[in-house]
């Protein structure tokens, strides 16, 4: 009883909870949605195997996210980002219909990991030594970016005929699942060993709660700052190979679209506040996971692709609502109705 | 101080004189050279970027001043690229419209300000035909048609039977963005040509679902068709190649042979769909000629020395199935 409380309790209760809730509908409502078979040549294939290989992309972009938003920043130019990083992939590895690649392929995506590292310093330099309100700064870029990706693509959609190149977002042969599932758990653990083992995490929220306070205790404030956008600019980097593999193209006007928001709401469905602060990079993951599982359910109830957002929008007022403590305030106003309008109004006032 | 004012003065006088010699210059050079202004919706497949290329040599083969606009798919780009040519005065204007609704307003001005609008590629709906002077395009309801008929024949020749043992060839189709001239016209032409056939019992069309004409959304819907359906579909009907180059990635994925288990047909005829034609992925292209360069120069001459011209006018277009696609590779230009 007491580890159910606790657990009711922690943080990571209602990102799970609405996980659950979405699962189960899928159960009830879609036909063989937790069927899992395994192929001939031993690669799993599922609905649900789905929603991991999709969802990786979000996971990872919401890991940069997390940490952003915990020095109560934000960045949006990550869909951005990834459209640049997968314009500048396909076109070092070039679209040569005869499959061979202009550029060594670890080199080209190192370079595209590269970009995104370089556009996230630019973002950490504007808010980091200029002071400019993150919104703003990383703004710059969402707006220059694709444009940027246009100018690397001369506006063409680049098919890499390259066949390794499919390998970063598919199945290596002999492996269960596709590729970027394991960059996305890698990713995920890294960072978790890293919050664990050092005390950069403590840095980062004390940086979001009072940074004045943390550089009088001798945090290097500009340095965390810095570092935060750097690593945001490196998974979108990551998230840009990921993209661009997937359909083996680098699409600039598409690749990325939208993506910035859907991870700032993995943040927001996972607890944590965007005022900064207190962070959970695991109820990021689970928030990421629950968007794709969403995306998925719509789908597979044959709602076209246009009239996603909508339902997007009602499943996330409801969830958000749910976390909202003065949602919450007013749902317990309005339960105790009959025990005398003053003594709820004086409760809420209380707790406000 | 005077002296100042004075060379100031006659300052301003030489350069409005200079001025108004310049304008006459422009004048007289606007007789000759005609100034199009031409928006495109922007890169979405390289179909979309060989239409762009035909219209800019076209234009500078006809010796016609294109302003180039390039929309970012934004129908709100359009229209502002739409009265930016009306600010600037140019002689004609063209565009390709993202949507069919919503153009009644800016065509109005157009009008007023007495300059012809030609559209082009895709088709609109406004309350008056005489907003515009001519459309140039493609007949997507005769695309959809032909491609029913491949399809149609294709089954007789190679016999194709159903997956699961039913009675029935069963169809998924991959529909382009909701409301676009292409998804309206293909499915109309499709299911019409279908709804008449001899052979309309053989098949049944088991889902239909936008993929928004990208390569991303067109994996993502197929790979929700083959969870949904899995072993029923017989057939994939993808309204452009890009949707149908995703899903191909989206059945190998799935342990199927696309070209083999799934027959693909698809529309525009790009390399990248000859290319996997050649490797047997895919069965079927039907052609749609995004060449309208030409057409659209011609006819915008037409129309400002005064002559008549149709109101519709149409390219040709052909069927590529895949046995012919290693031939017809090299001499494709988009």
């Amino acid at each position: 009883m007491e580890k159910l409380k606790n657990f009711t309790s922690s943080s990571l209760f209602l990102p799970v909870v609405a996980l659950a809730v979405l699962l189960v509908f899928n159960g009830i409502f879609v036909e063989g949605f937790f069927d899992i078979q395994v192929t001939e040549d031993g690669r799993l294939f599922g609905r649900v195997i789905d929603i991991l290989t999709r969802s990786s992309s979000l996971v990872i972009l919401s890991l940069g996210m997390t940490l952003v938003i915990a020095t109560s920043g934000i960045d949006i130019s990550v869909g951005a980002v990834v459209a640049i990083s997968a314009a500048v992939v396909c076109t070092l590895i070039g679209g040569r219909g005869d499959g061979v690649a202009e550029t060594p392929m670890l080199l080209a995506m190192l370079a595209s990991v590269g970009i995104g590292i370089l556009c996230g310093l630019w973002n950490g330099l504007l808010v980091a030594k200029f002071k400019i309100q993150a919104v703003v700064a990383t703004l710059i870029l969402m707006t220059a970016g694709r444009g940027v990706a246009q100018l690397l693509t001369e506006g063409q959609i680049i098919t890499v005929y390259y066949k390794p190149f499919a390998s970063i977002a598919g199945v290596i042969p002999g492996m269960p699942l596709p590729t970027n599932v394991f960059i996305a758990l890698a990713m995920v653990v890294f960072v978790a060993i890293v919050m664990k083992k050092t005390s950069i995490g403590l840095f980062i929220q004390s940086v979001g709660i009072n940074p004045t306070a943390a550089k009088y205790v001798g945090i290097n404030v500009t340095m965390v700052l810095f570092l935060v956008y750097a690593f945001s600019g490196f998974c979108a980097g990551v998230t840009g190979l990921i993209e661009s593999s997937l359909i083996r193209a680098a699409d600039a006007n598409n690749a990325g679209l939208n993506m910035e928001m859907d991870a700032i709401l993995a943040v927001a469905l996972g607890g944590t506040l965007l005022s900064g602060g207190k962070f959970y990079l695991g109820g990021s993951v689970i928030g990421a996971i629950t968007i794709q599982t969403l995306t998925t359910t719509l789908y597979a109830l044959g709602v076209s692709a246009d009239q996603l957002p909508v339902v997007k929008a009602v499943a996330v007022i409801a969830i958000c609502l749910i976390q909202s403590r003065k949602a919450r305030d007013l749902f317990e106003k309005w339960k105790n109705r009959g025990n005398g309008a003053a003594a709820a109004g004086a409760k809420a006032v209380n707790k406000a | 101080m005077k002296k100042i004012i004075a060379l100031v003065i006659s300052m301003m006088m030489l350069l409005l004189a200079v001025g108004c010699g310049g304008g006459d210059e422009k004048k007289a050079d606007g007789d000759k050279k005609i100034t199009m202004g031409f928006s495109q919706i922007g890169a979405e497949s390289e179909w979309r970027t060989a239409n762009t290329e035909s219209v800019k040599e076209a234009a500078k083969a006809a010796g016609i001043d294109l302003q180039f606009s390039d929309a970012q798919q934004k129908q709100e780009n359009q229209i502002k690229a739409i009265r930016s040519f009306i600010a600037q005065g140019v002689d004609v204007i063209a565009f390709v419209p993202i949507v069919e609704t919503g153009w009644d307003t800016v065509l109005k001005e157009a009008k007023d300000a007495k300059i012809p609008v030609i559209i082009v590629d895709r088709d609109l709906k406004v309350e008056d035909d005489s907003l515009y002077v001519a459309k140039i395009g493609t007949n997507m309801i005769t695309e959809g048609e032909k491609g029913f008929e491949w399809l149609a024949k294709y089954a007789n020749e190679k016999q194709l039977k159903p997956r699961d043992g039913g009675q029935q060839l069963n169809i998924v189709v991959l529909e382009g963005t909701v409301g676009s001239t292409a998804a309206l016209g293909r499915t109309k032409g499709f299911n019409d040509a279908m709804a008449v056939s001899p052979d309309k019992d053989k098949f049944n069309i088991l889902a239909s679902q936008t993929g928004e004409f990208t390569r991303q959304k067109g994996q993502e819907v197929m790979e929700s068709f083959l969870k949904s359906y899995g072993n029923k579909i017989d057939i994939l009907v993808a309204q452009n190649d890009d949707m149908a180059l995703g899903a191909v990635q989206a059945i190998e994925a799935a342990g199927l042979k696309p070209g083999k288990d799934i027959t693909i047909l698809s529309f525009d005829g790009v390399k990248g769909i000859f290319q996997a034609m050649i490797e047997g992925k895919t069965n079927c292209t039907v052609e749609c000629n995004p060449l309208q360069g030409e057409l659209l120069m011609e006819t915008a001459k037409k129309v400002l020395a005064g002559e008549k011209v149709d109101k519709i006018v149409y390219v040709e277009e052909g069927v590529f199935p895949a046995e012919v696609a290693e031939a017809t590779l090299p001499s494709r230009k988009y």
